[in-house]
């Protein structure tokens, strides 16, 4: 028998894990997947938690209930993964052995790299909306606000979904609107890029979108500290922007599994080669979605567009053949704007997002890079894709690499 | 591609203002690409900065972010910023004549 192990059983690797049930060959193979959580996220739909648009409900799911049968499920701790001996040690000291791995442990936010960022104010005046905790303390904190500066901030890249903290904007603006408080809610956008997002083009188009909803967009901020005492984030630079409520996307970490066994970065992230997705200085590794260092979006369209690459080249290497696949970075985002309207955003390594239609050519139904009723729609039935289909690793119609028609330059 | 005459010589520099042939770099120009940024003077902290990002741009292929900078190069981010103000990792991998940084996407 060969043997398969997957760590980590979020999108990446529940969507690895059902693609690869339906081609292996389960005489010859056992697939193991292992996590320490029973219970599945969509993470997406945290960022709608705070304005009551979903509840806590809404966007969990039994893990077990995307497992295929005859599959070995482990909920356990992993204490480290042994690259060198092809092995992965669980916290109970089971040594799991495999001839393939697959990588799928996700990031997660460690708001304790900011001096003072989880201090006494946290989930008090202090938020973050990318843990489902964060997310429903801050509902509870908006329900019975009356207004004052609400600061919207980002630590450093890389993050999880880099549009998310712009949609909060955008839905905070839309909130308090429907509240009857928006003028007396004060938005400020703080971000350590030198603009409102990371690719030059959507970054100014977005940028506008900022200044119209009138949120206050402040660039190149490096924070330092928060000042819990005199409620403001302070810059190395010691400039300072006081708040009422901070909202903050804490630092982005791969897990500290990747750091105990010695395979990340300095933010636990796994060195990845950026094509083929296969460990770097491994032939038997693979890392899948928000665990790669790869310089493609944190993002679950991300992860489905790799699982395709993925696939195809653990079919290549298992039968013996190099990895023929490329990924090409290929991310596409619904940037939910507000007032039931949402901006679509189709993007790789090499190209930024251009306006134009999406997925076909001309027609749409989605607009790139503008604001329509209809990409609202796209996202709002996303979650419904994702549960039923995305999830259990069914071909969606849409190309895993990305395609130039309907983009205009 | 732009072109920028310094010290007499005509030098071309990428589409993000970096250095476009790594090989015509010197301590010189890495002075007056300084004083573009608005640092009238390099000193021994920000040679000792610079220095660790060409071995390290040499040895990985790309220039180190900010967090390896403080980990590895013996300058903490409080000094960094009063070094190369505004964003270090950029500000010295282009004084040191190297791409921008890949983690700054």
């Amino acid at each position: 028998m060969r043997k398969l192990v997957i760590v980590g059983a979020g999108t990446a690797g529940t969507m690895m894990l059902n693609k690869l049930y339906n081609a292996l060959d389960l005489s010859e193979w056992h697939i193991t997947i292992v996590d320490k959580e029973e219970t599945h996220y969509y993470q997406p739909g945290f960022l709608f938690i705070p304005f009551e648009i979903y509840n806590r409900r809404d966007v969990i799911k039994p893990k077990r209930d995307f497992f295929p049968p005859g599959v070995d499920v482990i909920m356990s701790e992993i204490d480290r993964i042994e690259p060198d001996k092809n092995r992965v040690v669980l916290s109970n000291n089971r040594i799991l052995p495999y001839d393939y791995l697959i990588i799928a442990t996700g990031s997660r936010v460690d708001p304790s790299e900011v001096e003072g960022m989880k201090d006494k104010l946290w989930h008090k005046n202090i938020f973050d909306f990318y843990t489902i905790d964060g997310a429903c303390a801050l509902r509870n904190f908006f329900k019975h606000w009356d207004g004052g500066k609400l600061v919207i901030h980002i630590t450093e890249m890389p993050i999880k979904c880099p549009v998310a903290p712009l949609e909060f904007a955008f839905l905070a603006d839309w909130y308090f609107t429907e509240r009857g408080i928006r003028d007396k809610v004060d938005i400020h956008f703080v971000t350590p890029l030198p603009g409102a997002f990371t690719k030059p083009r959507a970054s100014s188009i977005l940028g506008d979108f900022l200044e119209k909803k009138n949120i206050k967009l402040i660039t190149d901020f490096t924070i330092a500290r928060v000042d819990n005492d005199e409620k403001k984030i302070v810059g190395w630079d010691e400039t300072e922007v006081p708040f009422d409520v901070l909202v903050t996307i804490p630092t982005n970490k791969g897990d500290e599994v990747i750091a105990r066994s010695g395979m990340g970065d300095e933010l636990n992230f796994i060195p990845t080669n950026k094509h083929t997705l296969m460990a770097e200085g491994f032939d038997n590794i693979f890392v899948i979605g928000d665990a790669t260092n790869l310089p493609s979006s944190k993002a679950g369209s991300v992860a489905h567009f790799q699982s395709d690459i993925l696939f195809e080249n653990f079919m290549d290497v298992i039968e013996g053949r190099k990895p023929s696949a490329k990924f090409d970075g290929h991310a596409n985002c619904f940037i939910e704007s507000g007032f039931g309207k949402g901006i679509l955003i189709d993007f790789n390594y090499d190209t930024e997002p251009l306006p134009g239609k999406f997925p076909l050519p001309g027609i749409g139904p989605f607009s790139l890079l503008e604001e329509t009723k209809m990409n609202h729609y796209g996202k709002v039935m996303f979650r419904w894709m994702y549960w039923n289909f995305l999830l259990k690793g069914v071909e969606l119609p849409i190309e895993s690499n990305m395609t130039m028609a309907g983009k205009r330059l | 591609m732009p072109v920028k005459e310094i010290l007499g010589k005509m030098i071309e520099f990428d589409d993000d203002g970096h250095l476009k042939n790594l090989n015509e770099w010197n301590e010189e120009i890495a002075k007056e690409l300084a004083k573009e940024e608005g640092i009238a003077e390099l000193t021994d902290r920000h040679w000792l900065v610079i220095n660790y990002m060409r071995q390290e741009y040499q040895k990985v292929g790309d220039a180190p972010s900010i967090r390896k900078l403080t980990k590895e190069s013996g300058v903490d981010t409080k000094e960094l910023y009063q070094l190369f103000p505004k964003g270090p990792a950029k500000k010295a991998a282009k004084i040191a004549g190297l791409p921008k940084p890949k983690g700054c996407i």
